[in-house]
């Protein structure tokens, strides 16, 4: 991409190395994150290993967002978002949010000098998954820290049935607990997206090694993962878009394709809308991140309201407008589907959001 | 991928502000915080001179024609601090942005400098004229004709929602001059001066209770051979490289007036309370979110026409923020209740949130409706079929 001109400061494209990453991220998942491969990993565990192995190895991205002393690339939230969106588009099935957008963050923001660097060049070379868990969510009574060994539980974990550790945000701190600590029970979940299902974990008594600095942890997880969850989403919502643009052109009825009707065209133009609006808010957020603007806390919620809201609507679009195989089991749209509700659901609705964005807009100000 | 502006730019912001300052503090306080473009149109006019006396007025403009020569980011920094500032809509505004680019873009040099510095010094003023009574959407149905008679054009017929055409010098004109033409095809592009016998305006009072647009009728209209831009047969070319210009820098300058009203909005949500329904905040915040993704979408573009190229995504904006602007009047009806309805005196004329619900109308309308704004989407940015044209006259 073009390199800014003379005096023109402001540059909101993505530069060359950008560029690149987005095209070398979005051939990988085109040729590696097929159908066949994303439903034989959904009939299992819900990652597709193989994929993973590649991904974090061959392709060496997984550390983008990891400084280069632990072990990964350097980069920052928008090289993060791109892999996000270019993994969304397919419906990759890959412990991205868990280990990448949510574990790492938090062990990189409230670990110790020596917390990095024993953890994090492991999650950014794939040798090993992280996952997340908000042990209070739901209203559940949540998980107590206290001499080293954590008591409790964890509802919703996502990748938890396949994750070797996890960063477990407790009502008094955040601590890394082993997958084989003595203690610690791991149910996989049925899950109605079956790309990311959810595990849940009990805690008794299992041995847990605090991070040097909790509020820092959960902090830096939810920006990471809300960011992480939009990518994701605007990938996915592009990808429907897509998709029923390419069918529409293609299935005929009253002798015509459908997509040259203007109940169809105006509803895949309002698709693009959307979604157009879910790139700015995306890629707003990653940069605002990067650059520690003062917008960033209000950019991050607008993203993830705004681009999981855009996919709901798109995956939604998508079977209306398939028809009958838009609702089978064999067309990839409810793969869509249920992600997008997933993103949704996951860290805050999008009401949940624009409440926050509410109370930053000075809403709650007296008059 | 970054946001924000060099100190270089910072600076050129700083010198805006204090010129703006100066002169809305001063001189024309008076019209500072007018949002309506019919207002004390003489003031209007003092302050277009005086925006161009002092270099202000068009200032991405070579300075040869009267502009600045300002870079895309300082055009972006001027039109943010002229709404920061309070300073009111452009009386000239279709000159600014739609005559002036256009006459850059397809002008003679003879009629670039005849034409482009008398817009930079606010002295001549210009309306647009497209649709016409059965040609709105539908706009290549001109039917309005022009020949050639010695050395003039004649025009004959009738324009219709011709804005500000009441305070005009200068029409331009899409008029069909090939007789027997149909479509797109034998349609050109005339520039007219408005203070002719040949030339009658009717004003049209709008559903807000003002009259900002009118009537246009060309009775037997004059205007030199040589007020024509490009060839003839070329109108249709030249005016859909004009629709371009109106997804420029001044969609930002916009957006800051946009900012203003939202403003409003808030600030009469917290005075009666309503800032405290749930579902008050959740539209405020949807209004909150959107307004973002407009100046970031519009950052995406400027970027990308800097580089020389016009991202399908632009042509998203319309539809973008035309209904923003609607829902946000209705936002603003539902914020005031019943006290939204009345106004004090006996002027229909209501103040800036009643009106913003009634005004707002027009937005998804004019320069292109919502329904063909998505023809456009689906059918240039997604490669959807075209409609079919239809055979009833």
């Amino acid at each position: 991409m073009k390199q800014p001109a003379v005096g023109f400061d402001m540059h909101f494209a993505f530069t060359d190395e950008q560029v690149m990453i987005a095209e070398t991220a979005k051939a990988f998942f085109a040729e590696n994150a097929t159908s066949e491969r994303t439903r034989a990993a959904m009939a299992e565990t819900g990652v597709d290993s193989a994929l993973w192995q590649a991904f974090t190895g061959e392709l060496g991205l997984a550390g983008v967002a990891i400084p280069e002393n632990c072990g990964g690339v350097g980069l920052g939230m928008v090289e993060l978002a791109i892999l996000a969106e270019e993994a969304g588009r397919n419906t990759a099935a890959l412990p991205f949010l868990a280990s990448l957008g949510l574990a790492a963050p938090a062990i990189l923001a409230g670990g110790s000098e020596e917390q990095k660097a024993r953890l994090l060049p492991r999650l950014a070379s794939g040798e090993r998954i992280a996952s997340f868990a908000v042990a209070s969510a739901d209203g559940t009574p949540g998980a107590t820290l206290s001499d080293g060994t954590l008591t409790g539980a964890a509802l919703h974990v996502p990748h938890g049935g396949t994750a070797d550790l996890f960063v477990v945000a407790a009502s008094n701190g955040v601590a890394i607990v082993d997958r084989g600590a003595p203690g610690l029970g791991v149910t996989p979940l049925t899950s109605m997206d079956q790309t990311r299902p959810y595990a849940r974990l009990h805690f008794d008594g299992v041995a847990a090694e605090a991070l040097a600095d909790p509020r820092a942890a959960v902090s830096a997880a939810f920006t990471t993962g809300w960011l992480v969850l939009a990518a994701d989403a605007l990938g996915g919502a592009q990808a429907c878009l897509d998709r029923t643009v390419a069918y529409t052109q293609e299935r005929v009825q009253f002798g015509r394709a459908i997509g040259s009707f203007q109940a169809v065209k105006h509803r895949l133009a309002d698709m693009m809308v959307a979604i157009e609006q879910a790139r700015s808010a995306v890629y707003w957020a990653a940069c605002a991140i990067d650059e520690g603007s003062d917008e960033s806390a209000f950019a991050v919620h607008a993203a993830k309201a705004f681009a999981c809201d855009t996919y709901s609507h798109c995956a939604g679009e998508m079977i209306q407008l398939h028809g009958g195989i838009g609702f089978t089991w064999e067309h990839d749209a409810h793969l869509y589907f249920k992600r997008a509700r997933s993103n949704a659901s996951l860290l805050g609705t999008p009401d949940w959001h624009r409440e926050q964005v509410a109370q930053l807009a000075g809403l709650d100000q007296a008059a | 991928m970054k946001l924000g502006f060099s100190p270089e730019e910072e600076a050129f912001r700083a010198e805006a502000a204090s010129w703006l300052k100066a002169e809305l503090e001063g001189p024309f306080a008076d019209v500072r915080g007018r949002t309506s473009l019919t207002e004390m149109p003489e003031r209007r006019r003092d302050w277009e001179k005086r925006l161009g006396e002092a270099g202000w007025s068009c200032v991405g403009w070579p300075k040869a024609y009267g502009g600045r020569d300002a870079t895309l980011a300082q055009q972006v920094i001027f039109a943010e601090e002229y709404a920061r500032w309070g300073a009111p809509p452009r009386l000239n505004h279709i000159g600014i942005e739609l005559a002036g680019p256009t006459i850059l873009a397809f002008g003679t040099e003879a009629q670039k400098a005849r034409l482009l510095p008398k817009i930079a010094k606010g002295e001549e003023i210009w309306c647009q004229g497209y649709s016409e009574p059965n040609a709105g959407s539908d706009l290549a149905n001109v039917r309005t004709k022009a020949w050639r008679d010695g050395d003039d054009w004649v025009i004959e017929g009738q324009k219709v929602w011709t804005s500000l055409a009441q305070f005009s010098d200068w029409i331009f004109v899409i008029a069909r001059t090939e007789e027997g033409s149909k479509g797109p095809k034998g349609l050109s592009f005339l520039l007219v001066p408005v203070d002719q016998s040949g030339v009658t305006v009717r004003p049209i009072h709008q559903i807000t209770g003002e009259a900002e647009f009118n009537e246009t009728f060309f009775d037997g209209a004059r205007t030199a051979a040589a007020n024509i831009l490009g060839e003839p047969g070329d109108g249709w070319k030249v005016a859909m490289g004009l629709l371009g210009f109106e997804r420029g820098v001044s969609t930002l300058a916009q957006q800051m007036g946009f900012r203003n009203e939202l403003d409003a909005v808030i600030a009469a949500a917290r005075a009666n309370g309503e800032a405290k329904n749930p579902l008050i905040r959740q539209r405020i915040a949807k209004a909150e979110i959107g307004l973002k993704l407009m100046r970031y979408g519009a950052l995406r573009m400027l970027t990308d026409a800097e580089g020389g190229t016009l991202n399908p995504s632009a042509l998203t904006y319309k539809i973008q923020w035309a209904t923003w602007r609607r829902d946000l009047g209705e936002l603003a009806m539902d914020v005031l209740g019943v006290s939204g309805e009345t106004v004090e005196g006996s002027e229909y004329a209501f103040p800036v949130l009643p009106n913003l619900f009634l005004y707002s109308r027009a937005d998804t309308i004019y320069g292109g409706t919502n329904e063909i704004q998505r023809n456009i989407i689906a059918e240039r940015a997604l490669g959807l079929p075209r409609e079919p044209r239809g055979d009833l006259k």
